[in-house]
């Protein structure tokens, strides 16, 4: 049987920075890709998504409120990606 | 006779239903996580003509998108918290504006590939085959990701509509809110995918 008791409401004041928050990511993101930065603007690009995704995880998702099991759960999914990704680099460019 | 008070025990686990969408969440993100690797060598091997080829999409409309996606991502949250805290009438309001932000993104995604058709650029045209490989590449991985996505938002805005139904017959309600909470996280997820699909696929220089 499910306790409702103790659920966390996000409040709506919370929910509106981190949307201006992200729209300020969003914005940061186009402007970085219109400098020239050559190869370092698609790690710059990653960087940023990956610091919007922290906070839609964090806070629409209401993963901070959550207990352990779903963070480490949604870690590892992540760790095992960026692991995925990596030696596929590494095998692309030593290959 | 005795009083007998019979309780209906109805088996209900919030927890595990949410449990159950996190696994299919990540599920999903696998299923775009390998796009993005081949999508990630590809561009690796083809930079110049990924270039060229992305110079073909209006940042304009993606940025709107980008836009219509984390401001109906915030309206589904609140939609919940509304819920949580006994405001129908703000919950409703808030699913609205969610299907709507939704349909904005819809029609502009019409727009864009519309306009790709037009001009017979689309998977297996006769355009598509005369094009340099990496614009084969480029464009192949746009039409199928950018697809799959649009997808992903059309089942979502049938998963919300059937929220929207049951809050306003009570079903969902302060006590049982985890269909909505399990729908709000879906489509945090497509806002999520968006979030990456947004600047691999348009602003690439």
């Amino acid at each position: 049987m499910s306790d409702n008791h103790d659920i966390h409401i996000t409040e709506y004041s919370v929910l509106v920075k981190i949307v201006t928050l992200l729209m300020f990511f969003t914005l940061m993101t186009i402007t970085v890709a219109n400098l020239e930065l050559g190869p370092l603007t698609l790690t710059i690009a990653l960087l940023i998504a990956g610091v919007k995704s922290y906070f839609v995880l964090s806070y629409f998702m209401h993963l901070k409120h959550e207990g352990p099991l779903l963070k480490i759960l949604v870690g590892s999914v992540f760790i095992l990606f960026i692991s995925i990704v990596l030696i596929t680099l590494i095998d692309y460019f030593y290959r | 006779m005795s009083e007998h008070v019979v309780h209906h025990e109805e088996h209900r686990d919030d927890a595990g239903a949410k449990l159950g969408m996190w696994l299919f969440i990540f599920t999903e993100l696998l299923l775009f996580g390998g796009l993005f690797l081949v999508y990630s060598v590809y561009r690796l091997q083809y930079h110049d003509n990924f270039h060229e080829a992305s110079l073909e999409l209006s940042v304009t409309i993606g940025a709107i998108n980008t836009i219509a996606l984390l401001f109906s991502s915030m309206t589904i949250a609140m939609a919940l918290s509304a819920v949580q805290k006994e405001n129908k009438k703000l919950a409703l309001i808030m699913i609205g504006i969610t299907l709507l932000m939704a349909a904005v993104f819809l029609f502009n995604k019409y727009i864009e590939w519309g306009a790709k058709f037009h001009h017979g650029l689309y998977p297996g045209s006769e355009l598509m085959t005369l094009l340099e490989r990496g614009h084969i590449l480029y464009f192949s991985l746009y039409f199928f990701m950018t697809g799959l996505h649009a997808l992903h938002i059309i089942i979502g805005m049938i998963l919300l509509t059937i929220c929207m139904v049951k809050v306003k017959t009570n079903k969902i309600n302060k006590e049982r809110f985890v269909l909505l909470e399990n729908g709000a996280l879906y489509w945090h997820l497509v806002d999520l995918i968006w979030i990456f699909l947004f600047p691999l696929l348009y602003l690439i220089s």
